[in-house]
């Protein structure tokens, strides 16, 4: 009889793990390796696995990450996480600030550690921590996003790291922590803050782009939209009225020194190489041999493909280096130029089904840290993803961070398996007690 | 049904993954411009020149052929600090020149963009030697091999034509099939033939890294195209005859041109002042000085100059009087010194015999008798009006391929000009001019513009007694098919039979025998039964034109011509001796007149 209980413990187990997530991750791990060793394939090339190549390397961390992965999802229990999640946070945060003065200066930016051959990004590890302490906090009974002091207590768990991070000149890794707001969403946050995200960004570039008149009009537009909007609602409680009225006002005065703060904050604030990069992104200066070459080199690679792609190892751009950072941030260059657009569509869809499957996985948990954890790691994915992609194809500023799973680098390639398989842990734990 | 929270995120994640993939949609498949940066990034296309076609001439003597030449290309956006010193040194070039064109690469580097330019052309063997051994010091600059004109017989600039590098516009008007530094033929037979001529340029092409390191032959040469070399033209010139009567025309203004009578090949073709060969090979260096001349030697007179025919003209209002049933050649008409009308006004004639016959009258070329003949035709009671009579003859004058182009496969052909009731309607109005008005009609003078290839054709349809065809420059050949329509007979509206009365009319002009007697016995060759027609066109600028046509022999013709030397005086004393001593060359291969022939060589008529 007790084998026969444990032996259904352990059947209920083994079903509880996320398949489905396992896979999307296996298959993104092989996508990046065969696109990594494209990218430093050359007709001459010899073997796959010389340990010095890239791909080479890329397969150790591979081989490491699937051990890490074994190690989160069976000999460690899931309990700790919640447990370690404030002094994790506290060690990161620790060694973000001593990078900046024990780190070796990798382009520009002082963020990494440098032992021997091994180099480490505490960057990267904080992503988990912060998210950990976010899932922590919020996920207390008596949390309420709408109390001020909570929410200042969030919003200084996610902004501490990403301050330091800044400093550190890691511009991109710090914008990852953006994709926090949609975590906040999902807690009570009210989705005007998003909303307003979204109109900074627009009169930012309409400011830039077109002209502050033109910003001036569209944000009048939009406050006189929401405005009506809103009274159409509550038409019979003056009272909201009034506060509708207050917001739109405040909503409007804040556009309008936004819009003339913009070259002020454009010119004087943003350093010259992120200027550079917005400036060719919007198109506001033409630079195909400066800060537009990776951009322009990149689109002619992904372009080139057509439908389906030169044809695996074959892509011209990719193997004669034409594209920079191939192996790392480029990475979907070499996807796009060899596997033409039916790759790309492929890619995309295992991280949107990747993302989606966590956000699904997240929304049915009970235990609440599970839950807000999955939507923190669904959130930084998929601000890598769009970021990264984005990046290649012109659509976002040149902002240095790997796709994850797929570019080169064990330091990523270490940080999102962690991050991925405590939430695949998490959540077999909960299909255990429920 | 209200959506979650989560549930709204995932609609923005749907969003967000379809603006990328539309991105990505639209730089992979809708957007062309991609794929071919990365082929200009990547891919090196090392051209292969076809070589040019050869033209010969109708006997097979080469008129042009080629000859290797070195060019110095430059792509400018390559190019790295070099060492200018060196570069001029290897190119026996001044480094002022290599700095001018840097800086004209800059000023320009828009619109130069990744092509290819010529940097230096025909450069000697040995420069092009040393610069090969020292070309990796230079990126940027290539040099290429490439075939140029060669000339072994002068046959003339405007004939042949030139090669020159094509330009923008040169470019644009033939989209796609030019590119910077290519070369195409641009007058005369060269452009007439370049579809053929230039072959179809092959390439390599050669993968490159972001280095410009060339690093392979792209799929093993798969995509390469061999060069295809040019059809070779067979000219219809026969290249002796061409040169000997460039020979007889230096220093003269105006042109000869010659036809086979039976095929309607154009022998010869000369225009005067012209282009030498010598220039034609280096027409870069000659271009700009020819284009000044006041004589005008880029001006192809054979096709493009309208000249007032003058008497040879005759020939063609007596052929139509004969038609209409107004003239019999025994019909006798009086001429004292001249056709009097409107009373008291003289249309002047020399002293000769009076009254003539038809033969005479072509023969000596009476003015009076053919003024007679045009009223006759005009005037004649069959139609309702002088205009209706007019139209009459002015079709009767196209059929003789005059008043149109031809239609000769040379390029620029003029078509000449035949005025029309309607004009003279204009001008007079519709009952403001009679057969008087037109008078100079009669002998050629007057609104009547001709191109000396048409009279030539008027020579070849006499000739064949009453029909052309339509002149020609090619020859039908293994490579080269001409058109069916050059060996089609074009007949004329006048029967046949009249055309031996004016055969017979010319015969008497050269060899004499008439009443009268003739106006081109200087011409005359024993045995050779010249028949030809003077002309002595008016000419308002100065010293009136002199015109000859003929053909010989008088039974099957092998060669028409008609030859005009402008502001020389009368036919007989300029372009009958060329004519006939043209004929004579063609038809025996020898002179037996060296006097004659001195002595047009040294006239010198063309105003310097």
């Amino acid at each position: 009889m007790i084998g026969s209980a444990n032996s259904s413990v352990e059947r209920s187990l083994r079903n509880a793990i996320d398949w489905w997530l396992v896979a999307a991750y296996l298959i993104l791990i092989v996508v990046g390796w065969m696109n990594i060793y494209a990218s430093i394939h050359t007709p001459d090339t010899v073997s796959a696995f010389d340990w010095a190549s890239r791909s080479g390397k890329q397969t150790v961390w591979i081989l490491t990450a699937l051990v890490l992965s074994s190690v989160i999802l069976f000999a460690v229990k899931p309990k700790i996480w919640e447990m370690i999640s404030v002094p994790a946070y506290g060690v990161v945060l620790f060694l973000l600030v001593a990078v900046i003065f024990m780190g070796a200066e990798v382009k520009g930016s002082r963020s990494w550690f440098q032992f021997g051959a091994i180099s480490f990004q505490p960057a990267e590890i904080s992503k988990i921590t912060t998210s950990l302490l976010l899932s922590a906090i919020m996920s207390k009974a008596s949390f309420k996003m709408s109390r001020m002091r909570d929410f200042l207590i969030v919003a200084a768990t996610i902004a501490l790291p990403m301050l330091v991070i800044v400093a550190e000149s890691e511009t991109g890794s710090a914008l990852v922590y953006v994709g926090f707001a949609f975590v906040l969403y999902t807690q009570g946050m009210t989705g005007w803050v998003l909303a307003f995200f979204g109109l900074v960004i627009l009169l930012f570039i309409l400011t830039l782009v077109a002209s502050p008149l033109v910003a001036i009009i569209v944000l009048t537009v939009i406050v006189l939209l929401y405005y009506f909007l809103a009274i159409r609602g509550t038409r019979k409680r003056s009272l909201f009225r009034r506060n509708e009225r207050l917001i739109s006002l405040a909503a409007f005065v804040a556009g309008l020194m936004l819009i003339f703060s913009t070259d002020f904050v454009f010119n004087n604030v943003l350093q010259d190489h992120q200027r550079k990069r917005i400036e060719v992104l919007l198109g506001l200066k033409e630079d195909p041999s400066g800060v537009g070459y990776n951009v322009r080199q990149s689109m002619i690679a992904i372009g080139s493909g057509g439908l389906f792609g030169k044809g695996y190892l074959n892509g011209t751009q990719t193997t004669y280096g034409f594209v920079p950072e191939q192996s790392t941030d480029f990475i979907f260059c070499t996807v796009g130029e060899e596997w033409g657009f039916l790759g790309c569509l492929g890619v995309i869809f295992l991280y949107v089904f990747l993302i989606y499957r966590i956000i699904r996985d997240a929304q049915e948990c009970r235990e609440k840290f599970t839950q807000i954890y999955g939507y923190c790691v669904a959130s930084i994915f998929f601000m890598h993803l769009f970021i990264n992609i984005g990046m290649t194809i012109g659509l976002m500023p040149v902002i240095g961070i790997p796709l994850p799973m797929v570019s080169y680098g064990g330091s990523s390639l270490w940080s999102f398996t962690i991050m991925l398989f405590i939430f695949i842990a998490l959540y077999r734990q909960e299909k255990k007690y429920f | 049904m209200a959506l979650s929270r989560p549930d709204k995120l995932l609609i923005g994640l749907g969003v967000a993954a379809l603006l990328l993939l539309g991105k990505i949609f639209y730089i992979q498949i809708l957007n062309g411009k991609y794929k071919r940066d990365a082929s200009n990034n990547s891919m090196v296309y090392s051209t292969i020149y076809a070589p040019r076609g050869i033209i010969y001439d109708r006997n097979g003597k080469e008129l042009v052929t080629n000859k290797v030449s070195y060019d110095i290309m430059v792509t400018p956006r390559e190019v790295k600090a070099f060492d200018t010193l060196e570069l001029s040194i290897v190119l026996d070039t001044t480094v002022e020149y290599i700095r001018g064109r840097m800086e004209y690469y800059h000023e320009y580097r828009s619109r130069i963009g990744y092509q290819t330019l010529t940097f230096l052309k025909r450069i000697p063997v040995e420069s092009y030697m040393r610069f090969c051994e020292c070309e990796y010091r230079f990126p940027g600059f290539s040099s290429i091999i490439r075939s140029d004109r060669n000339y072994p017989y002068d046959a003339g600039g405007n004939l042949l034509g030139y090669v020159s590098e094509v330009d923008q516009n040169f470019i644009d008007k033939h989209p796609g099939e030019y590119k910077s530094g290519d070369y195409a033929g641009k007058t005369g037979l060269e452009s007439m033939r370049e579809a053929e001529l230039r072959g179809e340029k092959g390439y390599n092409i050669y993968l490159r890294d972001a280095r410009n390191k060339i690093q392979t032959s792209y799929k093993d040469g798969e995509y390469d195209i061999p060069a295809v070399p040019g059809k070779d033209v067979i000219t219809t010139i026969d290249a002796e005859l061409q040169s000997y009567g460039q020979l007889l025309m230096k220093g003269k203004t105006g042109s000869v041109v010659a036809i086979e009578p039976g095929t309607g090949e154009i022998l010869a073709m000369v225009s005067s002042p012209g282009i030498s060969v010598d220039q034609l090979a280096d027409i870069g260096k000659y271009y700009n000085q020819l284009v000044r001349d006041k004589n005008k030697p880029m001006f192809n007179r054979t096709v493009m100059a309208s000249y007032p025919p003058g008497s040879v003209f005759k020939l063609i209002n007596g052929l139509i009087g004969l038609q209409e049933g107004v003239l019999k050649p025994e019909y006798e008409y009086p001429c004292n010194k001249g056709y009097v009308y409107s009373g008291s006004r003289k249309l002047g004639c020399h002293a000769h015999a009076s009254p003539l016959n038809l033969w005479d009258a072509i023969a000596t070329s009476c003015n009076g008798y053919f003024c007679y003949v045009l009223r006759n035709i005009l005037q004649n009671s069959r139609y309702g009006s002088i205009q209706e009579a007019f139209g009459v003859w002015r079709d009767y004058v196209l059929s003789f391929g005059f008043g149109r182009k031809l239609g000769s496969d040379f390029p620029s052909e003029l078509g000449g000009n035949i005025p029309t009731a309607d004009y003279y309607d204009k001008i007079y109005g519709k009952r403001g001019w009679k057969f008087p008005t037109i008078v100079s009609l009669s002998i050629g003078q007057g609104e009547i513009g001709a191109t000396p290839l048409q009279i030539a054709n008027l020579a070849a349809t006499v000739a064949n007694r009453g029909y052309y065809y339509i002149p020609h420059l090619v020859k039908d050949s293994k490579e080269i098919q001409i058109d069916s329509v050059y060996k089609t007979r074009q007949y004329t509206m006048v029967d046949s039979s009249y055309f031996e009365i004016a055969v017979k009319g010319m015969y008497m002009a050269v060899n004499g025998g008439g009443k009268a007697g003739g106006t081109a016995l200087v011409g005359r060759v024993d045995g050779l039964d010249i028949c030809g027609k003077t002309g002595t066109a008016q000419n308002p600028h100065g010293k009136d034109n002199s015109v000859f046509i003929c053909f010989a022999p008088k039974d099957d013709p092998k060669i028409a011509i008609a030859a005009y030397v402008e502001n020389a005086g009368f036919g007989a004393t300029y372009a009958c001796p060329v004519a006939s001593l043209m004929v004579e060359k063609y038809l025996t291969g020898q002179i037996t007149r060296p006097d004659m022939e001195e002595r047009i060589k040294n006239t010198v008529t063309t105003r310097q």
